[in-house]
């Protein structure tokens, strides 16, 4: 789409487009000096605040960012695994022909749905006085079960009727119609969309900093508390190593998202025109 | 139950500030997210790279980390600002402002590839194709994911109580530690006025999906 909106540039455009290049890497690089000379005005970029990362003390500061890293990375990959299936049974009842169980869950999702994540977290913290990995846990499975049920719902209202028709009419329950034909193919349409929500998991655990799980956000401000001079440089770190393992999750989905749509073009499935995920899917990459 | 009524004060002002809060952050996540879409998809390489730049490392970063640099490493830089207020909106609006830039986009993507073909062989530039052509069709594909992107923007306030402003959630935690009996009735005030914002929003949403269903 990108391609069509201008000409393929002439000479003149491309002068002008160069021009503009210039002057906006200019303006970027200057807005970044900027930056860097006021962070080295305030001695930011002096050895001794960075040095603590490499010299004799740097295995305590890296074993404690590691115990951080390890916390996020286990409360994220608790809750997903219990969120996912909770999902799949939420969706169930959900899209359920029977109206009095329907109807319920659809309430419920609404309101897991319209909820702050640090607000549950809070709530089974103060009200069930659970250790904060619990609550974070609970707090990630109740919001993320109600976002993959979504996510999930949208995929099989996004399969053609015949394939429920066609597992129907060979005498499938509806139960295994849904098992066995609808979930299948929709959670491998959903794929990109379940993995970019993994992601949002992932940066929602950081919220254990605010009932103070001692994940990784928690550790960085633990190392500034104990040496406020390092605030900057531990804060960079945590961030990079953040972005870093959210930007590879991000990656893998976009991965799979081509990898299937290959698939797809050969497959049987190709069959079916894709209709652009991304706008239909009810706001589950947003948070 | 009868803490809800006490506190009811605390929560209107509370009510007050998230709402404040979100709509500042909102319309300015709104017009920075369309002007990154804009650069996303200009001729100029410096912008599109500056703008995708941007958008990745906004969306992968936590809003927590976020919150944290706006209100904690920010003012180090020389940023000096009275409220925390301030710092909120900075965090939630620059958070936002790549969400919403993502969703533009795909919903330029969305218009068909004849609507652009057609408008560029009668000689427009790239400023009216996108101005006059593709941007009005691609709003309506793009208000549902962006009434969700507010939604979220609203639920996302709630950090801010965190880091000192005395929103609805900042309340909530002040008010749990002042009524330690009435905890679980005070947390369902909280919520109930969030849902009071996000539900109406989110049956918005559904309508205008609806809506644009039909007219499609």
């Amino acid at each position: 789409m990108t391609s069509v909106l201008y000409d393929v540039p002439g000479p003149k455009a491309r002068r002008v487009s160069l021009i503009g290049s210039v002057v906006g890497s200019i303006i970027i690089a200057g807005g970044v000096v900027g930056a860097i000379v006021i962070l080295s005005s305030q001695g930011i970029f002096n050895a001794s605040r960075w040095e603590v990362f490499v010299n004799e003390s740097a295995k305590d500061v890296w074993t404690q960012l590691g115990y951080g890293v390890l916390a996020t990375l286990q409360a994220a990959g608790v809750a997903a695994v219990i969120a996912f299936p909770l999902g799949v049974a939420l969706c169930l009842l959900r899209i359920s022909l029977i109206s009095w169980i329907r109807v319920p869950t659809q309430v419920v999702l609404e309101f897991l749905r319209g909820m702050p994540v640090v607000l549950m977290i809070l709530f089974v913290l103060l009200v069930f006085a659970t250790t904060p990995f619990t609550a974070v846990v609970s707090g990630l499975v109740l919001y993320n079960a109600a976002i993959f049920a979504e996510i999930l719902r949208a995929g099989i209202q996004s399969l053609p009727k015949g394939q429920r028709e066609a597992g129907l009419a060979i005498g499938l329950r509806s139960f295994q119609s849904r098992m066995s034909i609808e979930f299948p193919q929709a959670i491998r349409r959903m794929l990109p969309s379940l993995i970019a929500q993994l992601v949002v998991l992932l940066k929602d655990t950081s919220l254990g900093y605010i009932v103070a799980y001692e994940e990784l956000l928690r550790k960085v401000k633990l190392i500034s508390d104990l040496e406020p001079s390092l605030l900057f440089s531990a804060f960079f770190v945590g961030a990079a190593i953040y972005i870093l393992i959210n930007l590879s999750v991000s990656r893998l989905a976009i991965w799979i998202e081509r990898r299937g749509s290959k698939k797809a073009a050969g497959g049987m499935a190709s069959a079916i025109k894709t209709v652009d995920l991304e706008v239909n899917v009810p706001g589950p990459e947003t948070k | 139950m009868d803490a809800i009524f006490e506190s009811l004060p605390q929560y209107w002002d509370g009510f007050l500030r998230t709402l404040f809060l979100a709509v500042v952050s909102g319309v300015i996540a709104l017009t920075a997210g369309t002007l990154l879409a804009a650069m996303r998809v200009s001729p100029v390489a410096a912008l599109r790279g500056f703008s995708t730049f941007y958008v990745e490392v906004a969306r992968n970063t936590p809003l927590t980390i976020i919150f944290f640099f706006s209100a904690i490493v920010l003012p180090r830089l020389g940023v000096k600002f009275e409220q925390f207020e301030v710092a909120a909106i900075i965090a939630l609006s620059s958070y936002t402002a790549a969400f919403v830039a993502e969703a533009v986009r795909s919903g330029v993507n969305s218009v068909p590839v004849g609507q652009a073909e057609a408008a560029r062989s009668i000689g427009m530039t790239f400023t009216q194709v996108l101005g006059l052509v593709v941007l009005p069709q691609a709003v309506r594909t793009v208000i549902p994911p962006l009434i969700n992107i507010m939604i979220a923007l609203v639920k996302n306030s709630s950090v801010a109580g965190a880091f000192f402003v005395l929103e609805l959630f900042g309340y909530g935690l002040q008010l749990s530690n002042s009524h330690g009996d009435a905890v679980m009735w005070i947390l369902i005030g909280v919520a109930f006025f969030y849902l009071l914002i996000t539900v109406p929003l989110g049956l918005l949403a559904h309508f205008v999906e609806k809506k644009v269903a039909i007219a499609r």
